[in-house]
């Protein structure tokens, strides 16, 4: 961070002439190891550093990014960046005194208990080696593999008005996989954290604790081969938090996206069937439903003190008892669109200007007691399908008719557990479905998870969303499993 | 960065090494132009100038792998790159000796240009705007140069530079129905753009009459280029990679073992002749101009990588295990008559956000999207609010298939990732018999 805050004083010292500027300096640091039947692929180190510099003068704004970040560097960006305000003042869609001023003073860094320097390579091969032997049980495990990601993205966000934002993301991402076959039918079983990334240090592994998971892992990928196919119809259905998270993120998180309702995403990620004048009074689900914008969930991906923007980042409700509150939208898209929102203008990277994102969307647990704990949950079901873990996503481009599909189901009936069935999927519509949620577990039920891949945005960014969720009933969903 | 920069670089670290150390070192650089436009207006717009240095030290049978950002300046850079060496050395005693270490031992070199210089890309906006007028029009420009660099201390040095534009945009009628339409390319035709913005034009106006809503089921139906281009997309998503057929994931399964065949006109090949990707692996092996993978519907080759290719014992044959240049062969159904031989059913213009449904059975799911209209008697009658399908390619492109048209178009991919791409598909459209709605 003092190579950062170096660079910003060396940039403010020769400021644009201009109404506003930011400076947003990102400098990012990850490793990877994998183990795949039992030989260490080649481990990578990456680190990046860049600059984006945002300008806003005579109406319009434009960005300039660069590796180059010499005195030099930054000032040919910041042209590139005047020139594009000048042609956006002529033919812009808004005008730059609509774009957010901050000057915010704000500092943040992931909670880690055990840094990644605190365990040598040697044990960290030796743990994944130790698990790819625990994942290949016998001949029908085809293939297997555990990896170690860790990754430190350090930020620096300086405006004109005196804004300094300094923060500092940790993530470890670990997982396992075994895939299994027989004759022409392969299935593929995750864990050890695959799903279940976060922020944070070495400490998550006592608690993922992968060498042991990886024996399950590969005796329920073995077990899938001779189960049967997920039966098709409507049934009842128990999603776990490993599926609930695609869940929210397609059907809730995405079309809240204010920027997609304003239509900026119309031409890649897509709209939303969400509609300005449904806040406040449109019902999106069962009285069950309630659903956060919570920066401050320790350890979730997207938790930190403030967006690229620099607002500062406060828990929201945009959905509570089931009506729609407020849309995901940072401070310039409320501008334009005249709806609140939250601090959640955020870029993938120094190459990238910040847009409307998930920060982290949770699903709150149920007050209990009635539907404290997952056997209680599956207790209410007389004809169901417990679904575990995504595979498959599909969503339209106004977010309605969703299909999913998961590595691993499990039949209920009569409000107990039975055998296994593979291919799970459902479907159905968004604007439906949230109002068949009929049971909501409880605050020990839910788990911290988010996603690592979301991609919008023109040009394309890929970033971390957390979601945080219990498992949860719905009634009467359309099921079915594989085959032509 | 220049190429003369680059390899005085990589020259200075080869310059460097040690005893049985061995360097391949890669560069990525882009200097690109973004413009998002949103209702026929800019939304945001700005420039990226990024470098990216790869190394890869080899001592032995050992590897290790690095990447930095470079800044430009040489002596700079010369500094980060010595440092990430440094830190390569420090590894490479802790990583085990790697059996499937694969790089090539036989130096060449090549150096491509592809491409004019895109235009002003103010200018070029402003010009789309104008033509626009009264449409509201929403996507995105991208243009600039992209360069590939590799170097080696065994003498490897290539280059490759291709300057594009890419413009990628819909137009919107109301709610969610919209005409698609791309322009991209290495050499800027005004008249071109202005062409398709006629085009846009004409499809709005089917695009305003009243929406048919379809009940799910099979429709005969004419998928467009771009639309088959989501599905080879799929394909490309690890069904042809020799790790996935190897280790028996492959969506394509039951098509190697001969269980499921394609129609006998499905023939799929990766063209790295088309000359738009680099010509080098990232380990120094030549990719050849052309890789069947999918002759005659049944299987032919998979694509191996220089890893893949030393486990398993093939030759390399591609970068990685996706095709980059993917082309399908055309059939003999000319443009001209697609919507009579359609006669009545679907007109699909684009697929979106497909996913495999059940690999096992190739069988896929996503949704219609922009310009897909409903056809009677060999016109277009109405447009389609959106529907999900779920089927298998074994029947889409197999005992469904009536026809591939004869023209093919060649899309450039808009994705921008990691940095603006350069793959493309030469792609034809296809009639089927039917295809199954699910939603």
């Amino acid at each position: 961070m003092d190579q950062l805050h170096t660079i910003a004083h060396r940039f403010t010292a020769r400021a644009p002439a201009c109404d506003y500027w930011t400076l947003r300096l990102v400098a990012e640091e990850s490793e990877h190891l994998s183990v795949r039947q039992g030989v260490v692929e080649p481990s990578t180190l990456d680190s990046s550093l860049g600059a984006m510099v945002t300008v806003a003068v005579g109406g319009g704004i434009g960005y300039g990014a660069t590796s180059d970040l010499s005195p030099a560097g930054l000032q040919a960006a910041t042209e590139q960046a005047l020139g594009w305000a000048e042609t956006h003042a002529r033919l812009g869609l808004f005008d730059a005194a609509l774009y957010p001023r901050s000057n915010l003073h704000a500092e943040y860094r992931s909670p880690v208990a055990r840094s990644w320097e605190n365990l040598p390579l040697a044990d960290k091969i030796a743990l994944l080696q130790d698990a790819n032997r625990a994942l290949q049980l016998n001949e029908r495990i085809v293939d297997w593999a555990a990896w170690l990601a860790y990754r430190r993205v350090t930020q620096l966000l300086v405006t004109s008005e005196g804004g300094r934002i300094a923060q500092t993301l940790d993530y470890l991402s670990p997982g396992l996989v075994a895939v299994a076959n027989a004759g022409s039918q392969t299935q593929r079983r995750h864990g050890g954290g695959a799903d279940w990334s976060q922020q944070g240090g070495l400490e998550r592994l006592a608690y993922l604790d992968l060498v042991a998971d990886a024996s399950r892992v590969g005796e329920e990928a073995i077990a899938l081969l001779e189960a049967p196919e997920c039966p098709e119809g409507r049934r009842d259905l128990i999603l776990l938090p490993s599926q609930m998270v695609l869940q929210i993120h397609e059907s809730i998180g995405h079309p809240l996206e204010l920027d997609r309702i304003l239509g900026d995403e119309r031409n890649y990620a897509g709209t939303s069937f969400v509609t300005p004048e449904m806040f406040g009074t449109y019902r999106y689900g069962s009285k069950l439903l309630n659903v956060t914008f919570d920066p401050s969930v320790p350890g979730e991906l997207a938790s930190g003190v403030a967006d690229d923007e620099g607002t500062p980042a406060t828990r929201e409700y945009l959905i509570r008892a089931g009506i729609l509150e407020r849309p995901l939208g940072g401070r310039l898209s409320q501008a334009r669109s005249g709806l609140p929102g939250t601090a959640n203008a955020r870029a993938s990277g120094w190459d990238r200007p910040a847009i409307d994102r998930m920060g982290n969307i949770n699903l709150e647990p149920g007050p209990g007691p009635k539907e404290d704990t997952l056997a209680q949950l599956i207790g209410r079901v007389e004809r169901g399908v417990l679904m575990d873990t995504n595979r498959s996503w599909s969503i339209d481009d106004s977010r309605n008719k969703f299909q999913f599909g998961c590595e691993l189901g499990r039949l209920i009936e009569d409000g107990e557990l039975r055998g296994l069935v593979r291919n799970p999927g459902y479907r159905g519509i968004s604007a439906e479905f949230w109002r068949s949620l009929d049971g909501v577990g409880g605050p020990d039920t839910r788990e911290v998870r988010g996603v690592q891949n979301c991609g919008k945005g023109e040009p394309n960014q890929a970033v971390y969303v957390g979601h945080a969720a219990p498992p949860c009933l719905f009634r009467n969903v359309a099921v079915f499993g594989g085959g032509e | 960065m220049t190429p003369g920069a680059f390899f005085e670089l990589t020259d200075r670290l080869n310059g460097s090494l040690a005893g049985q150390e061995g360097l391949f070192c890669s560069l990525a650089s882009e200097t690109s132009d973004f413009v998002r436009l949103n209702h026929n207006r800019i939304r945001q717009a700005g420039s990226v100038r990024g470098t990216s240095l790869g190394l890869t030290l080899i001592e032995g049978s050992r590897q290790a792998e690095a990447s930095c950002d470079l800044t430009g300046d040489p002596a700079q850079d010369l500094a980060r790159a010595r440092d990430l060496l440094g830190r390569l050395r420090e590894r490479i005693p802790h990583v085990p000796d790697d059996p499937y270490l694969n790089c090539s031992e036989a130096p060449w070199t090549s150096d491509t240009r592809v491409g004019d210089a895109p235009p002003d890309p103010h200018a070029a906006v402003a010009e789309l705007i104008t033509l626009a007028e009264g449409l509201d029009l929403v996507g995105i420009w991208a243009s600039g140069e992209i360069a590939e660099g590799l170097a080696s201390s065994l003498g490897h040095r290539h280059w490759h530079r291709s300057q594009s534009f890419n413009l990628d945009w819909s137009a919107y009628h109301s709610g969610d129905r919209a005409v698609k339409a791309t322009y991209a390319g290495m050499t800027w035709d005004g008249r071109a753009l202005a062409a398709r913005i006629e085009a846009i034009r004409r499809g709005l106006e089917i695009m305003g009459r009243p929406p048919r809503t379809l009940r799910p089921g099979r429709y005969r139906a004419y998928l467009a280029p771009a639309a088959v281009g989501e599905l080879t997309d799929m394909l490309a998503w690890g069904g042809f990679d020799l790790k996935g057929h190897r280790t028996r994931q492959t969506p394509l399964l039951k098509l190697v073992g001969g269980e499921r065949t394609f129609d006998p006109r499905v023939s799929i090949r990766e063209e790295n002749r088309r000359g738009l990707k680099p010509s080098f692996t990232p380990e120094g092996f030549r990719s050849p101009g052309t890789v069947t993978l999918i002759d005659g519907g049944r299987y032919a080759q998979c694509l191996v990588d220089a890893r893949d290719a030393k486990e398993y014992g093939e030759p390399v044959n591609a970068a990685g295990g996706s095709p980059e240049s993917l082309a399908l062969d055309g059939g003999d159904i000319p443009d001209s008559q697609i919507l009579a031989r359609l006669d009545t059913g679907l007109y699909v213009g684009n697929l979106w956000y497909c996913n495999w449904s059940d690999p096992n059975d190739c069988r896929v799911t996503g949704m219609t999207r922009f310009g897909t209209y409903w056809v009677e008697g060999g016109e277009l009658i109405a447009p389609v609010n959106v529907m999900r399908f779920d089927d298998s390619l074994y029947h889409l492109l197999g005992g469904r298939l009536e026809g591939l048209t004869t023209e093919r178009e060649l899309i450039l991919s808009p994705q921008t990732y990691e940095g603006r791409s350069t793959d493309s598909q030469l792609l034809p459209g296809i009639l089927v018999s039917g295809i199954e709605l699910a939603l």
